[in-house]
């Protein structure tokens, strides 16, 4: 039960709000166990901290277990720090080797404007699902589950893509800053489920112009999200959204020049 | 105040209760719904599903969420499954079984009235998870998947991987996220509940903390509906996430909300066990795992080989061999008490002697690695990234850890506390689980409560009032921001020596040590007597550096700890009312000669529902008598 003996030089980016400027801070925290996880070095350091009366680091975290898409930290400027399928939270020490020195820094992208140290807004996120990112089927329509069947290769790739926990290290690992893995990812599962096929259309054209319009880049194939995905989103799903797209945006649009009537 | 516990039970046969109550219920014309405001405080399944639902009905929905979505609440965390009573394995399951299986489960200490209509709504949760487009487990042919539970003997539950509370979670935040474009829903991330305003004996609004600005902030609603989860972090240690606390639940218990069973709390059996000091949360391992894992330790004390080293009849495998009909699965609670049995006797393992095996080896033997891993893969890689060691070539290392609290607010059968007006929801209330929680429970019982109970429940609470208007500068609304503020400043301004969390980890190993798996006079007497000394000395010795005017994670740290402490008192207190044991409450004085719990039903077949009195006064303990009229009370075997 006793703590470990590591050293670590810890490079922070403090700042106090998104008005004021940031910059690092030079922290070292000693007895790292390599059982300790990332976020528990941080817990460490922040006691540290308070015990001085000292402003702890503000983070976002929650569930700890890889689950809640809350934790979101650039560590030696990798998204999650860069281990395959693992998110900061379940990131352990044992990853690392005494007397390292560990920058660490917040999501840095347009689209999540920083609120204070390592924390961002995501909320750009949120509003894009509220673009189309379900499927309408008030409380009380459904029809009994077994009535739509869904062959399990069809469910596997839909639950491959349903995966994604919202955290943005898409987002952030992205040179252009393009949030299409997380978009797609949400496309892409309701495009292949049966019950997701009614709005199929209308949900890629509002949510790819949601996505553009919150300032998010574009998608220029440089796979970047894929890489550092904690949950392994394939960038397939944003090939399929684009193939969605451009379906749709053709059908709408021949059916705005043929239009009129009405 | 008088304390009206009046269940609001239908009359009639059980299986018509609910359909009658419905046909009963006054009904709002569609165009008076959207005269209606109504907060949710809580955005999990239970506060998920009931806001998206009510403003698909027309009501104008407030929601508060303490995370910076909704989509982050702790459900998502949940992992092995949802139970329903479709019986599509054909394996002899039915609502009447699944209502039994449950009361049973939860040892005889639900009511059930409740457990029966969960257990008939049930079967719509899929459809409507389907609808949404949930991705659970198919077979080819494309019908939906099953697996086994603790505590049933057929296949009912149903799964996404292991992150079925993700995949609900997510279809209910699409349904809320649909409504909130619709304009229906209003959304307040980042804010916790700080108070409940009361205006002339109805729950009218709440004052809450903005956790970005500091700000606090006051609504006003038609009618409240509390839906913020479990107290398990009294603890410290718990599989519940950071954020998870009882503030919410608190205040509106020290409003007049009756606290129920409030030491009912539920030890779950397959965690990583506790490696360090500085550890902030434990991890749960599915109950699911316990399909095709095996639990055993070795026969004989001190045995340091390596377990594949191990024999077979060296091995014992403890639940299959006191729980013959059940063997690895038998429901959390024995499963927990079987564990600790283990290692009080000195036959734990790994480093610290506080652990059991959970092993594969036989059905990766039987069924290979490709399955197994289709079926559990996402677990085991979480195992291994926290753990180190890979649990396709080594048994996992499991241990019991605080999952989930079956106490919780009272609320009588329309799910409305003893506040009118104040409805609580899923693991916040007290209802459905008795004494323990089965596996697969808690995520039907949070959709239950909020895509299809409260929806017909509230709206006969707004059909039946005459609710005056009320707004946010009337005097009750002021008292509450001011008693907020009070106490804010007042952990401002200690500028002690000690943190927040090292007065919560004191807590919880008092919590731990003394109303934890195992209980017992002596212990609780003392539990209550060094709660009281910790409280005193958080009062005089805590840091919260900071103000109150921005983003202060140590305050909103405090505030919380704080109501943990005056908690974690009332539960001690009704652990040692409870002169017997049952489920998760086990009191070593009333055990069998076999170690199992011995249940008292002439005296205590009630739940016991705490009224909160003042702070320099005792609370009162009031009764619910339980009455059974469907399920014949027996001794709970699993043998």
């Amino acid at each position: 039960m006793s703590n470990g003996n590591m050293t670590l030089n810890l490079k922070i980016w403090r700042q106090v709000n998104a008005k004021t400027e940031g910059k690092f801070v030079d922290y070292k925290v000693d007895h790292v166990s390599e059982d300790m996880s990332f976020l528990e070095m941080i817990d460490v350091l922040n006691e540290q901290l308070v015990r001085k009366g000292d402003d702890a680091i503000a983070f976002d975290h929650d569930c700890r277990e890889g689950i809640c898409g809350m934790c979101s930290m650039m560590i030696n400027g990798k998204a999650h720090g860069g281990f395959k399928g693992t998110t900061t939270c379940q990131v352990h020490m044992r990853l690392f080797k005494d007397g390292d020195t560990v920058v660490v820094e917040p999501w840095r992208s347009r689209a999540f404007p920083l609120i204070k140290d390592l924390t961002v807004d995501r909320s750009a996120f949120d509003t894009i699902q509220q673009a189309g990112g379900y499927i309408t089927a008030n409380t009380g329509n459904a029809q009994d589950a077994n009535a739509i069947l869904i062959p399990k290769p069809i469910a596997d790739e839909a639950m491959d893509a349903a995966a994604c926990i919202g955290c943005g290290a898409c987002v952030a690992s992205c040179p252009n800053g393009s949030g299409m893995l997380f978009m797609s990812a949400k496309v892409s599962q309701l495009a292949l489920l049966p019950q997701g096929k009614a709005e199929a259309e209308k949900r890629v054209l509002e949510m790819v112009q949601t996505h553009d319009e919150l300032g998010f880049g574009n998608c220029s194939n440089h796979a970047e999200c894929e890489a550092t995905c904690p949950k392994d989103i394939s960038i397939e799903h944003i090939a399929r959204t684009n193939r969605e797209y451009i379906a749709a945006a053709i059908k709408h649009h021949e059916k705005d020049r043929s239009g009129g009537g009405a | 105040m008088s304390f009206n516990l009046d269940s609001k039970i239908p009359a009639g046969p059980i299986e018509q209760k609910w359909d009658k109550h419905k046909f009963d219920s006054k009904l709002i014309n569609p165009s008076n719904k959207r005269k209606f405001t109504v907060i949710v405080v809580g955005t999990g399944l239970a506060g998920g599903s009931a806001a998206a639902t009510l403003a698909e009905l027309g009501y104008n929905v407030l929601s508060f969420c303490i995370q910076d979505s909704p989509r982050r609440a702790h459900s998502i965390a949940a992992q092995g499954g949802i139970n329903a009573a479709k019986n599509y394995p054909n394996d002899g399951d039915s609502i009447k079984r699944l209502f039994y299986d449950t009361v049973k489960g939860g040892d005889y200490r639900s009511r059930e009235a409740n457990v029966y209509r969960l257990a008939q709504v049930s079967n719509n949760i899929i459809d409507q998870s389907v609808a949404q487009g949930v991705p659970f487990a198919r077979e080819y042919g494309g019908y939906l998947d099953n697996r086994s539970f603790g505590g049933a003997q057929v296949s009912r539950t149903f799964y996404a991987r292991g992150q079925t509370g993700q995949q609900l979670l997510l279809g209910a935040y699409s349904g809320m996220m649909k409504m909130v474009a619709k304009g229906k829903i209003k959304m307040f991330n980042r804010r916790e509940m700080m108070d409940l305003v009361v205006v002339n004996g109805k729950a009218r609004g709440i004052v809450c903390r903005n956790l970005l600005t500091g700000e606090l902030e006051s609504y006003a609603a038609d009618a409240v509906i509390l839906a913020t989860g479990g107290y398990g972090n009294v603890f410290f240690l718990s599989t519940n996430a950071m954020a998870s606390n009882v503030t919410a639940a608190w205040r509106c218990h020290k409003k007049g909300a009756g606290f129920a069973n409030p030491c009912f709390t539920q030890i779950h059996p397959t965690c990583i066990p506790v490696h360090g000091d500085y550890q902030s949360k434990l991890t749960l391992m599915s109950e699911s795992l316990r399909n095709d894992g095996r639990v055993w330790v070795p026969k004989k004390k001190g045995d340091t080989r390596k377990p594949a080293e191990i024999p077979d009849e060296e091995r014992d495998y403890y639940l299959e061999r006191v729980y013959p009909s059940f063997g690895n699965l038998a429901p959390r609670d024995v499963s927990s008490r079987q564990a600790k049995f283990r290692c009080d006797e000195g036959l734990g393992v790994g480093s610290t002697g506080r652990a059991v095996y959970l092993d594969f080896r036989d059905a990766i033997k039987r069924d290979g690695q490709a399955k197994i891993a289709d079926k559990y893969g996402n677990l085991f890689e979480m195992y291994q990234k926290i753990v180190g060691a890979n649990p396709y070539e080594e048994p996992m290392m499991i241990y019991p850890a605080v999952h989930y609290t079956m106490g919780g607010l009272w609320v009588d059968y329309n799910l409305q506390s003893t506040v009118p007006g104040l409805h609580v929801l899923g693991e916040a209330n007290f209802s459905d689980h008795g004494a323990n929680r089965l596996g697969a429970s808690a995520l039907m019982q949070g959709l239950a409560d909020g895509y299809f109970v409260i929806p017909y429940t509230l709206g006969h609470y707004l059909g039946s009032n005459t609710l005056e208007k009320v707004t946010t500068d009337m005097p009750e609304f002021k008292a509450s921001l001011k008693m907020v503020e009070e106490q804010t400043t007042k952990l401002l301004s200690v500028k002690g020596k000690k943190t927040a969390d090292d007065f919560h980890k004191q807590l919880g190993h008092i919590m731990w040590e003394y109303v934890g798996m195992s209980r017992n006079e002596a212990g609780l007497k003392k539990a209550i007597a060094e709660i009281r000394k910790v409280r005193e000395e958080f009062w005089k010795d805590v840091q919260v550096p900071g103000d109150a005017g921005n983003f202060n994670t140590e305050l909103h740290k405090a505030a919380r700890v704080a109501d943990f402490l005056e908690l974690g008192e009332l539960m001690a207190l009704d652990a040692l009312e409870r002169n017997e044991s049952c489920g998760g409450h086990f009191r070593e004085e009333f055990q069998t000669p076999d170690n199992e719990a011995k249940r008292d039903d002439e005296n205590y077949a009630h739940s016991a529902v705490w009224e909160y009195t003042g702070p320099n006064s005792s609370p009162v303990r009031h009764k619910e008598e339980l009455t059974f009229e469907n399920v014949k009370l027996a001794t709970r075997s699993y043998k």
